[in-house]
């Protein structure tokens, strides 16, 4: 299993901890991540509220630079992959677009690299069998909420993510890993990353209210796949704490770092140490599996 | 929500050139609803999907550009996921804010185009994004420097900030880009 990976800009900052838990799981389970030499910003939400064209070309100069290396491409960013997945979209199915893409690329980029989210791999290329196989601890019971957000699931036609209101794909690696996927009701809710530095009074409201949901549900614990609903959800606890007068204490943790502990790979590896609300209740819940 | 119209606006309004620079059909809707009934913002921002929707049919025009909703839509796209007429609002409101940036509407609280060009600069100079120095520029910018400054100890110590800007892009392809996207916007859409 050979992949192009796109780390994105947040592999360097806020996301750290994904990036090295991402490629820690890989490596434990063959899985051959080839960086993509001189990858550049995706743009994000800046450039998609700013130019239609910029929007498209930054992910399409990425991709052409995939496409050379005639690998599909593996993406750990939320944001990164659905301004791929609407790029190759926009591309395919607009000639004016892919013309002025072109143009500022100074080469066509037709649209057709493959891109997919690693818990796509992990769950569709490695399989639950091969996972469960592969694991040498348990997470033994606890509860976690998982949250998927917006990006992965919207806009479904595009993304193709599992299911639009009730995806699974983390629910089913968290019982493959002994845990208990918990029902709750917040699971493709907005955590408002979009306003964190603008309106950050925003995304405490909508964040708080997400661990409010996850907590009622009796979690332990919230899973994510994105580093900015892992950013709002996790660095945020005492500003909601400020805004609400409830105490927060929910370990927000990365779906790659629950896989990271479960196939033995030591916390450090899996950046652990980076997160804000200490991980104490999945520690606890670790043991060796049955 | 009731909208009040005082008197004939002149000319179609903003509804055709939205409509080019989404390529949505604004027709199709019905006022359903259920868009406004998933937003998240809807509320701070004291409008919602379906009455910009409804607004751009009765011939709205400039003065929609400063509507709330325009700068504080999260893009999260439960509007266009829930849409019985699969319209997609979140392009809608990319075309606004563009039309906002080329006319120099008035902004919100909370300024996202000076947040963007600030991300954008950056990624322009070293072809990725460098948190570091986009934060500081939106705070000086802003005037917010005492917003979440408790936090950056602890992230720089805990490696979720990086102190040196990014390296390893292709900045020419980079620069590229923006070189031409800036031309595109000179021409007519």
């Amino acid at each position: 299993m050979k992949y192009a990976y796109y780390p994105g800009c947040s592999s360097h900052s806020t996301a750290s901890d994904m990036h090295e838990s991402a490629t820690a799981v890989a490596r434990a389970l063959g899985i051959d991540l080839v960086e993509i030499e001189g990858w550049s910003c995706c743009g994000a939400t800046a450039a998609h509220q700013t130019d239609r064209v910029l929007a498209a070309s930054l992910p399409a100069a990425n991709m052409l630079l995939a496409k050379q290396m005639g690998l599909d491409t593996v993406v750990t960013c939320a944001a990164c992959y659905n301004r791929m997945k609407v790029t190759n979209h926009e591309v395919y199915s607009s000639p004016a677009i892919q013309a002025r893409v072109a143009d500022a690329l100074g080469q066509p980029y037709d649209g057709s690299v493959a891109v997919r989210h690693i818990v796509e791999v992990l769950l569709g290329d490695v399989g639950l069998e091969k996972l469960r196989q592969s694991f040498t601890h348990s997470l033994r019971g606890l509860k976690v909420a998982s949250y998927y957000g917006c990006l992965l699931v919207r806009p479904h036609a595009v993304t193709n993510f599992d299911d639009a209101e009730n995806p699974t794909i983390l629910d089913r690696l968290v019982d493959a890993m002994g845990g208990e996927s918990i029902d709750w009701p917040g699971k493709v809710d907005c955590c408002g990353g979009g306003l964190n530095l603008t309106r950050t009074d925003v995304v405490v409201k909508l964040s708080g209210s997400i661990i409010d949901m996850a907590k009622e549900s009796g979690a332990d614990c919230i899973v994510v796949a994105c580093p900015m609903c892992q950013a709002s959800l996790d660095l945020r606890q005492k500003d909601m704490q400020k805004q609400s007068g409830r105490r927060y204490n929910m370990p927000i943790v990365y779906i790659t770092q629950l896989l990271g502990l479960c196939l033995g790979i030591p916390q450090k590896e899996l950046g652990l140490n980076r997160l804000m609300v200490a991980p104490t209740a999945v520690l606890q819940s670790l043991g060796a599996k049955a | 929500m009731a909208i009040k119209i005082n008197k004939a606006p002149k000319g179609t309004g903003l509804k055709p050139v939205v409509e080019k620079m989404s390529g949505v059909n604004l027709d199709a809707c019905y006022q359903c609803r259920k868009c406004s009934a998933g937003c998240p913002v809807a509320g701070p921002a004291k409008s919602a999907p379906s009455e910009i929707i409804r607004r751009l049919h009765l011939g709205a025009g400039d003065e929609l550009l400063e509507n709330g909703l325009v700068w504080m839509c999260l893009s999260c796209e439960t509007c266009y996921g829930r849409c019985p007429m699969e319209i997609n609002f979140a392009a809608v409101i990319d075309a606004l804010r563009s039309l906002s940036l080329k006319k120099g509407s008035k902004t919100p609280k909370g300024n996202m185009p000076l947040f963007n060009r600030m991300f954008l600069a950056n990624v322009r100079i070293f072809g990725r994004s460098y948190d570091l120095s986009m934060i500081a520029g939106y705070k000086l910018g802003s005037g917010s420097f005492l917003d979440d400054t408790e936090k950056f100890p602890a992230m720089l110590k805990k490696g979720k900030m990086a102190l040196l800007p990014p390296s390893g892009a292709d900045k020419k392809i980079v620069k590229r880009i923006f070189d031409r996207a800036k031309q595109g916007q000179g021409k007519k859409k």
